[in-house]
Parts: C-alpha cells; structure tokens; sequence
C-alpha cells in the first residue's frame, strides 16, 4: 500500500465507523421490527434483506420496499435511518475533500509520485539540485543531448517553470530541500543508474551539504558543486567534490584569456558551448588599461584574474575594499566624473560587475558617451532582463560596427556538458556559469 | 489514560470475545449459535479494522493483517448463511452450520493473534 492510501485511510477512520455504525443499526431496526403483509400475517426482514434495503436506500437510489410494502413502524424507522446514512455520507464526503485539499496530504502523494517516476527511470540520468538560471540552463542542455535528469528545488515554482520549458523528456521534479539526504535518495541518489550530481544552489551551504551527502551515500558518484566564494571551494574539495565550479572566478579567468590569446579563448569556446550554438566571430577584449565597477563577489575575481596577468586595472566601488597596490575611486561608476576619475577616457575597457543589472547598464552607456571605442563587460544577473541586454549590445552596433562584428556577445553559463567532447566535458565541466557577457566593439 | 486507546483496545478484545461467543458450543447445532451475535460479531470486527487503519509500523501492519483476516473469514460465514438453502423446519442444516461455524472459528484465531499483539505491545511500553 502507498503512503498516501495509508495517510487517506487514517484520516477517515471516523466517518467509515460512523457509517458502519448507522448501517449496523439500521439493519438491526429493519431486522426486528415486525411488517405485515396484504392478507395480515406478521413476517421479518432477515439480516441479508435488511442489508440490501440498507444499501440502496443509504445510496440514494432506492429500489422500493421489498420483498413487501411496510407498515407504518417500519417506515418510522426508515425515515430515521434516511436522515442518520445521508449525514453518514455527508460527513464522509466533507472529509474526503478537506482531505484532497489538505497540503500535506497532497505533498505525500506528489513524493509518492516523483519516487514512482525516478524508480521507472531505467536509463542513465544525472541528478540537478537547484533548479534556478543555471540549473535550467544545464537541464536543457541535457535534455537536447538525449540525457535524462531529475530536478529537486526547494521552490515550488521553479519546478512549476520545468513543464515551460519544453523538454523533449518529462523529468521527475520534486519540491524539497537537496541538504535533507532523505530528498536525494528519493531522487535516485543510491540507483545505479544515477551517474553525477549536479549541484547548482545559490546557496554554498547546500551545495556542501549535498556534495557531503553524495559521498558518503553513492561515493561512486561524480559531484559537480557551485561554489559563490573561496572559501566554500576549498570546503568542498576537501570533501571530495569532484569538479567545484566558482562561476565568477571562471568568467575573470575567460576574460583574461580572451584579452590575452584570443585564439585559446576561441577554442575553449568552440568546445564547450552549448549544444546548437554556433560560434560567431568575436572581437577579442584589448589589451590595456581596465575598469573594474563593483567589488563584489563577481568583481573580486574578475580583479584578481586581471592582476594574475599583471593587467592595469582600476576598481570603481562605493564602499572601502582595503586593497594593496590598487587604485580604487568610491562611487558607483553610473556617473561621468567617477569614470572620468578612473580614467575611462584612455581605458581599453570596462567590466559593469555589480549585482543590479540596471547599474550595469547605465555604466555601460556612460562608459560609451565619454570613450565610443570601450570595450564592454556588462554582466546580466538576471535572465529576465535579457531583453534590456540585447537591445543596448544592438543600438551600441548598430552605430560602431560593420557587419562581421555582429553578434559579439557571449553568454557564460553552465554549459559544460554540452560539448560533444568527452574529455573537454569531463575536466571543463564548469567552465561557466555566470550570467554575464561581453559585448565588444573591434574598433 | 487515553480515550483513543481505550477505544482500540475495547474494540479489539470485543470482537474477539463476541466471535468466541459464537463459535462455542456445538459445531452443527444451529440452536448452539445465534445469527444476531454472528451479527454483532461481524460488526464489530469490522469497526475494529478501520480502528487499525493508517498505522505505519510493523507492528500496526501485523494488528491490520489480522483484522482483514477475520473480516474476511467472517465474510465468507455470512455469504454461506445467506445462501444456503433452510430445512424444512425453517431452522439451518448441520452441514451448513459446521461450515459457518468452522470460518468462524478461522475468524476467532485471527482475532486471538490481535488480542495478543495488543497485549504484548502494551506490556513492551510499559518498560
């Protein structure tokens, strides 16, 4: 028997006894009460009679009074017994909605559900935990390879966005929360047909906790951990993650390849895109002196790239960042005097890096108006902004650009398993994952 | 104390005690056994059986297992009873009685393994 029968079964123990009682009652009345035939003999339901009258009548359907017309005590105690079953099922009815509506109840059958869907799942799959940009990315990706995939998040809604998507393959997604262990056995953690685990949580803490969990359940099983800072990524690997993949530092890290062998950035580009996409001619980020707007997360890797290659950058960032050895102007970089102030009117180029997209925009566009020939990063936190992104990146070639130029932005995302490339898959798998591009301009 | 306990617990050596109450005396003497307790006892039993329902552990599934047993055996008795033909006295043949009683009897085991569990399960908490 399932759970959920189980939890149905227990929450209508008393409307069933009710309805047993007022059964067992009435047939115990109809039973004893005497009737009386046309030619005035006395006669007596037997128990079987009294029960088959009960159940047509307690249904409402009512075949009639057999096997013969009643008399009038006979019908005195049918009325009683009318009223007494229509409220037995009345009760038992009001149950069984309250029930069907009942959250809990209904969170028990969706696990009973996606625990039948991942248990039919006989071929390879891979295990997403985290089911947000990224995640979603990573899910079509496999989805167009031909993989299988099971999808836990912590929001409803984002599993509700899984049937938007328009998968060739319907992938069992559970609402529940990736560090409770429970949830990724559910999820087919410890089948043999699980071979990796994706764990893409904007949360380091979950990311560890599940990376913790795949190793001491299925150590068989590859771990590929989001890690947002330093420190998360060394726990992890401590733990034995297989890949840990910290977006920001891979982007800082693309950015310096790309402005200093272009050809190599090409290349890993070309092998680890997404599948469908075609590589389009990209004008390579220059060489000279960079703005940095934003030291957050995403620019203190980006800085930290930029000063592995002993490139001439600049942080533009309202609050203190205490750095050694590095020109910082306070303020957000949407105004002309602070980028006059960082020099943008000599620099190659300019990263809009802090975490409101808006901002990033405004950057770039000032950015543009004091130094038409600046090479931008503008980095897109939000998928649903992508609209904004592509008209500025259009309206910014549309003026400065020939045609070969077109379409130089590149999105960085988590794609890795994309390639058709075992070996680039396998040690790449995280070349990307930050929501961010470049839009450059060649000349 | 707690009322819900009482209940189940009521309900179970009920209808344990109600089917012995039928089954004893002699096997095909129709006038050793009475329909109205086979009644009480079939109701009962099955009452006792919703009691049970929905309890997840091992041992609420053993205390289920034995109800449906015994509502089942009871069934099948009340199925022989209403279709087997009466004698000519209008009271119920030997034969038919030795069968009714017999399931019956099949129900009384079941419902002996219940009260036990009960008891023992009862005994085990206390510890």
């Amino acid at each position: 028997m399932s759970n959920a029968f189980l939890v149905a079964l227990r929450r209508l123990r008393a409307p069933i006894i009710l309805l047993v009682l007022v059964f067992s009652i009435g047939i115990v009345g109809l039973a004893l009460i005497p009737g009386t035939d046309a030619a005035g003999h006395t006669w007596r339901m037997t128990i079987f009679d009294a029960l088959y009258f009960m159940s047509y009548t307690a249904s409402t359907i009512g075949f009639g009074e057999i096997p013969q017309a009643f008399n009038t005590a006979q019908r005195v105690w049918v009325t009683l017994i009318i009223y007494a079953s229509v409220i037995g099922w009345a009760y038992l009815v009001a149950n069984l909605l309250t029930l069907a509506q009942d959250r809990s109840f209904r969170t028990v059958l969706e696990v009973g559900r996606f625990r039948r869907q991942v248990r039919a799942l006989r071929e390879p799959f891979y295990l997403i935990c985290g089911f947000g940009e990224t995640g979603a990315l990573v899910g079509r990706a496999l989805d167009t390879l031909g993989l299988r995939f099971v999808v836990i998040d912590i929001l409803e809604d984002r599993i509700q966005e899984l049937d938007l998507l328009d998968l060739a393959q319907d992938a069992p997604a559970m609402v529940g929360n990736a560090r409770v262990p429970e949830s990724l056995i559910a999820a087919g953690l410890t089948r043999p047909e699980c071979r990796g685990v994706l764990t893409l949580t904007n949360d380091d803490q979950a990311n560890l906790a599940v990376a913790i969990s795949v190793r001491l359940l299925n150590p068989a099983v590859p771990v590929l951990a989001r890690a947002m800072s330093r420190e998360a990524t060394a726990n992890m690997i401590s733990f034995g993650a297989d890949h840990v993949v910290n977006p920001f530092a891979k982007f800082g890290e693309y950015l310096t390849v790309a402005i200093q062998s272009p050809g190599i950035h090409r290349l890993i580009t070309w092998l680890t895109g997404l599948p469908g996409t075609t590589l389009k001619p990209a004008p390579a980020p220059p060489r000279g002196h960079w703005i940095v707007c934003g030291y957050g997360r995403f620019g203190a890797e980006v800085v930290r790239a930029f000063r592995g290659q002993d490139l001439d950058v600049t942080i533009i960032d309202p609050g203190e960042p205490g750095l050694d050895g590095l020109r910082v102007v306070r303020g957000l970089g949407t105004d002309a005097a602070t980028l006059d102030q960082a020099g943008v009117r000599n620099a190659a180029g300019i990263v809009a890096g802090t975490d409101d997209d808006v901002t990033n925009l405004s950057i770039a566009v000032t950015a543009r108006e004091l130094n038409d020939g600046i090479f931008t990063v503008v980095r897109q936190n939000l998928r649903a902004n992508h609209a904004l992104f592509d008209e500025e990146r259009g309206r910014h070639l549309g003026r400065s650009c020939d045609g070969s130029a077109a379409g130089v932005s590149r999105r960085r995302r988590a794609g890795h398993l994309a390639s058709r490339d075992e070996r680039v898959r396998r040690s790449g798998l995280s070349r990307r994952a930050v929501p961010c591009r470049l839009s450059g301009d060649p000349s | 104390m707690n009322l819900e306990k009482v209940i189940f617990a009521f309900f179970i050596i009920f209808a344990a005690t109600l089917n012995f109450g039928f089954v004893i005396g002699e096997i095909d003497n129709p006038l050793h056994h009475h329909v109205w307790e086979f009644f009480a006892a079939f109701v009962v039993n099955v009452v006792a059986t919703v009691l049970k329902f929905g309890d997840r552990t091992q041992v609420g599934a053993t205390h289920l297992a034995t109800s449906l047993v015994a509502v089942l055996q009871l069934t099948a008795a009340a199925l022989l009873w209403t279709l087997a033909p009466a004698g000519p006295d209008g009271m119920i043949g030997a034969a038919t009685m030795t069968g009714i009683v017999s399931l019956s009897a099949g129900a009384l085991l079941a419902n002996i393994v219940s009260v036990v569990i009960l008891i023992v399960e009862t005994t085990l908490q206390r510890r």
